[in-house]
Formats: structure tokens, sequence, C-alpha cells
């Protein structure tokens, strides 16, 4: 089984946000980056197949050099092989329409990628991945096991979960669930030399066109202060929440 | 020229974004002088949507859409979008909305904003502001193409009343071949989800324990609302993933949270932040949450919980 993640390499999430260019950049100063968490559960899952299921587990993102650091984390936790398509994208369709020019020519029987990424949320990519491609889709996936080319996966929904099936080929949007935060796995020393070893390819980026722009960036309004309630008062809290809130 | 909204249903029944859905495109609709449409699928009792504006219901009934699956229900809205020379197709913010808009998207060329807030700048080309980086920031996007899709933020519109008189169209379902199957749908019955409630009840690991939760349980009882925890609380267990509200976890934007023994870290913020009004309780008053929250109580939550619960009781009586 051929395996694709596709990762983000995203502000850590202590990060403070803040923008520069007059707020038409988001501002790096100072920002640690990580693996988009969503990705990292998706990686720890391919890397599972990996170990008992002999798959051969690729890692892929489409940014510029400062993003390799977290492509050669992917390889220290196990990853076989790293792709850098080499791009500063506008919107999660250029990432797709880069990412679906790639595995037309490596057939990949299952691609990973978060259900979301923690900057931009745009929970594009995975689903409009699978459209190009034409393979089955699966995101908020909670569970997920191949059998030959058969796939039995669960999806959480709104106030419950589904379980679906499905045959390869497929894309999966991963999220907590399909490994737990204990199951994450941090690179050792023999991983982290192996990684330097392995291959890190970057390749062109192939003509894509841009749906959407980003002109301005704002934060939100500062909030008022916070109403304290003495807690031997509590139909002060009630009538609060009634009355000036309107809330209950 | 239209504008086609995608409305959800719930056990047979339209859902409220679907409402919400129908107050946004007319608001749209009107000054361009153009027709809102609805689809829905597999429902019987079409009329609550009459009070919301919309001029054209199409309406699918299938067995086999009984379960919603994405690539079809994508594939029939996308024939109907292109049937109707809609321009803009908007959806709620739902965990199925956003697995099929993207779908949508591609098979209908349109370019796609998520977790879109308020009405539109302007219509052609398309300007929104969306939330980004968990809801730390907004960002003002453009979108220059034949068709957009709008996702929007759930509870980011008010719902406002406005009778037409609904065509409502059957329409036969194109269904394709396919592997993907549903087998099982588990749905915990009686509860309001995290997405839907307006109101949230959460409670973090001041709560010291799981035998505890029945405090959460008895508030969000008495208020009709959904149950939430922070990340830890669902890491160690104490409550299912399914729960776990933040950056990392699920989004959360009722009109009321209440945060019981949750410490108010940056993570946790992250993925609330765009509920309109917060309550925090909280022994520490040095707790960070304080600085996010709309009202406070410094206290223990075994005392001030059961006394909150009392008083609610006795509002709600009172009524
Ligand atoms: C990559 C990453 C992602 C993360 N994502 C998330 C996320 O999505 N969601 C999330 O929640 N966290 C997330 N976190 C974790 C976050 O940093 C905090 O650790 C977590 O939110 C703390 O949970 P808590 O408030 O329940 O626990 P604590 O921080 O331990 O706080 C417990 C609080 O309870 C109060 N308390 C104790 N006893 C009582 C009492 N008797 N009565 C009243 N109050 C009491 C204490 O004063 C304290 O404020 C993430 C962390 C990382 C590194």
């Amino acid at each position: 089984m051929k395996i694709l993640v596709c990762v983000s390499h995203v502000p850590d999430t202590t990060s403070k946000i803040n923008f520069v260019d007059d707020d038409t950049a988001f501002d790096k100063n100072g920002v640690q980056f990580i693996i988009n968490p969503n990705d990292e559960f998706g990686l720890t899952r391919a890397i599972w197949f990996q170990q008992k299921q002999g798959a051969e587990v690729t890692v892929i993102t489409v940014g510029d050099p400062s993003c390799e650091p977290t492509l050669r984390k992917c390889l220290a936790i196990g990853a076989d092989r790293a792709f850098r398509i080499d791009l500063s994208p506008t919107d999660g369709f250029q990432v797709a329409q880069q990412l679906s020019a790639h595995c037309k020519d490596e057939n990949y029987d299952l691609i990973i990628a978060g259900r979301e990424s923690i900057d931009y949320n745009g929970a594009m990519v995975p689903g409009m991945l699978s459209a190009l491609l034409g393979y089955s889709f699966l995101t908020n996936c909670m569970a997920l096991e191949i059998e030959g080319r058969s796939v039995k996966a669960s999806r959480e929904i709104d106030g419950g979960i589904e379980s679906v099936s499905c045959d390869l080929p497929l894309v999966v949007g991963a999220q907590k669930g399909l490994v737990e935060e204990k199951d994450l796995i941090i690179p050792n020393m023999r991983g982290i030399m192996q990684a330097r070893q392995k291959s890190l390819t970057v390749v062109p980026a192939v003509d894509s066109s841009i749906q959407s722009s980003i002109s301005k960036f704002e934060k939100p309004a500062p909030k008022g202060a916070v109403k304290m309630v003495d807690a031997n008062q509590i139909d002060q809290l009630i009538d609060l929440l009634h009355n000036e809130a309107k809330v209950i | 020229m239209s504008i086609l909204i995608f409305t959800e249903t719930e056990n047979g029944k339209f859902k409220k974004s679907a409402f919400e859905l129908a107050s946004y495109g007319r608001a749209i609709a009107d000054p361009l002088g153009v027709e809102l449409m609805a689809v829905c699928f597999n429902i019987q009792d079409t009329s609550p949507l009459e009070s919301y504006g919309v001029d054209r219901l199409i309406q699918i009934s299938d067995p086999s859409l009984e379960n919603f699956t994405a690539h079809q229900y994508a594939a029939n809205m996308a024939e109907i979008a292109q049937t109707h020379d809609a321009k803009l197709v908007i959806l709620s913010s739902s965990a199925n909305a956003k697995y099929l808009a993207p779908l949508l998207a591609v098979s209908l060329s349109a370019g796609y904003a998520s977790n879109v807030v308020g009405l539109p700048e302007s219509i052609e080309p398309l300007r929104v502001k969306r939330s980004c980086f968990t809801n730390k920031a907004f960002n003002l996007s453009t979108l220059d193409n034949k068709v957009n899709i709008i996702g929007l933020s759930n509870n980011s519109y008010p719902v406002s009343e406005n009778p037409k008189e609904m065509v409502v169209e059957q329409k036969k379902a194109i269904l394709s071949e396919t592997s993907f199957k549903v087998e099982k749908v588990e749905k915990a019955s009686g509860q309001v989800s995290i997405a839907d409630a307006d109101i949230v009840v959460s409670g973090g690991r001041g709560l010291k324990g799981p035998e505890n939760w029945h405090l959460i349980e008895d508030l969000a009882s008495t208020l009709g609302a959904a149950t939430a925890c922070s990340k830890p609380v669902s890491d160690m267990g104490w409550r299912p993933h399914s729960e776990h509200v933040g950056q990392t976890g699920k989004p959360v934007a009722s009109n009321l949270y209440i945060a019981i023994g949750v410490s108010g870290a940056i993570q946790h913020l992250a993925g609330i932040n765009s509920s309109k009004v917060k309550v925090v309780i909280n022994n520490d008053p040095e707790a960070p949450f304080f600085k996010a929250a709309d009202y406070g109580v410094v206290g223990d939550a075994f005392e001030v919980v059961p006394e909150l619960i009392k008083k609610l009781k006795a509002f709600k009586y009172n009524e």
C-alpha cells in the first residue's frame, strides 16, 4: 500500500497572532512552526500501516524552503520519503491542484491530510484533492482499517459517529481519535539521524489557478471588562444572563 | 441567475441552520433582485421554510439518500446549481456541510470561502469576512469566479422571518455508482450536539474526576445545553473525544458558554471565543479565563454549581 500524508506547516498553538505590512500578512516574527496537529494524527496512523502492514509512507507539503524542518520531523517520526512542492500557496484550491498533479504520477492508494489546518482553517484541501483525483473521500475520520482494497472507517458527525465502508483509493481528512494524543510519535535520536539520510525532493510547482485571495487581516474587537458576581449571590448571575445578556 | 442554499435536516425536520441560511440568502437576494432557491433531501413537511423568504424549494426524496453521503449530495446540488444558474451557493458550517462543500466546489469550478461571518461586502467580486487562526483573527477574502460557495459560520447570522410564496418542486435524485456506503449512524438520542447548541456547559480539570460530571450534566440539562470539556479531560478519558472543544477540538459558537474549572489556556480560548457570552466559574481569581469572560464567579465549583442549578430551576419555574 502506498500512502501519502499531506502536511501543513503552521504556527504553534500558543503563537501570538499578529499582522504586518498594513495588516496584509501574518507576522512570522518569533513564531514557532509545527506540524498541523490534525496532520500529525494522520501521519501517526500512516506509520502504523507501515509498521503493521508494510505500507510505504510519503509526506508532502506545498510551501517555501522554511517548511523543510517540518518535513524532516515527519521523516524522523518514520516517513520513508518527503516531497516539497516549491510554491507559497494563495488558497486551498491551489494546494489541492499542486498535490493532485503530484499524485497523478504516483498512484497512491491512500492519501491522508488533516481535516483542517489551524492557521486558515479552510477545510478544503482533502475534499478538493479527492474530487480532482476521483478518489473516495471521508473527513473527520476517527478510525480507519484497511484489508486488501477494502476500507472500514468512521467519521465524527455532529452529535455522533458514522461508520462507512468503501474501496481504495481514498482520501481521508484526519483528526484526533484516528490515533490518540498519547500515540503521537516523538522522534528519537535514531529517527533524527536516519531522517538526514532519507530523500527530501523539491519539485517545481505546476501551473495552477487561484480562486480566492486575502486582502486584509483583522483581530477581534477588544472585549469589555468581565463583570464579577459574588459566589454567594448567584441570583445576580441569573438576573444578568436573563436581563442584560438575554441568553437564558 | 439565482442564489442556492443547502438546507439540512435532523430527524426529518429542518435544522435551525436552514432558517439562518434562508434569512442570510434572502438578505443577499433582495438587493440583487434574484431568486432564492433551496435544496432539501428527504423531508416531508417543508412548510416551516416558507417563513424565511425562500422563493423556490427543490425537494429530493429518495430512500438511498436517507443517510447523508457527501459525494451523492454534492452531485445533486451541482446539477441543480447548474440548471438554475446559481451564482452563489450557501452552506452552513456543520460537519456535513464542510464535508460536502469542497466536492461541490470542484464539480462547479466554484470558489469556496469557508467560515464566513456576516453578509458579503460585495457580490461581484465576492468579498467576505472569514474567521481564521481558529477564531484568533479574521481575514477579508476576495473571490472572483463565475460561481462561488459560502460556508456560513454557525450562529453568525440571526434568523429573521420574511414569509414568501414558496414554490415546491420535486426532483428525481441522480445517483452515481460507488463503493462508498454508510453502514451505521450512531447518535446519542435526546442530547443537543455542541454544533447545534445555543448553550454549552463545559468542564475542565478543576472538576477533579469523571465521577463529578453529574454537576456539568445537571446544569446542562437544566439549561437545555450541550456538554463539552477541555482537552486534558478528554485525553484522560474522563469524557468522550466528541466533547473536546478548543483549537484542536470542536469549535464552539454558542450564544452562551459556561466554563467550569477550566483555566482558559490560549488553545482552549481559540476554539470557543466566537461564543457570544462567556461565563467562567473558577476558584482561582488569577485564572486567565476571567480576562476572556463576560461574567465571572470566583468560587469552588462544588459549591457554586449546585447552587446555580437550584436557583436556575427556581427561575425556570417562576418564568
Ligand atoms: C498543541 C496543543 C493543542 C491544544 N489544544 C487544546 C484544545 O483544543 N482545547 C483545550 O481545552 N486545550 C488544548 N490544549 C491544552 C491547553 O494548553 C491546556 O492545557 C488545557 O486547556 C487545560 O485544561 P483545563 O483548563 O481543564 O485544566 P487546567 O489548566 O489544569 O485548569 C483547571 C482549572 O480548574 C480550576 N479549579 C480547580 N479546582 C477547582 C474547583 N474546585 N472549582 C473551580 N475551579 C477549580 C483551576 O483554578 C484551574 O484554572 C492544547 C495544548 C497544546 C500544546
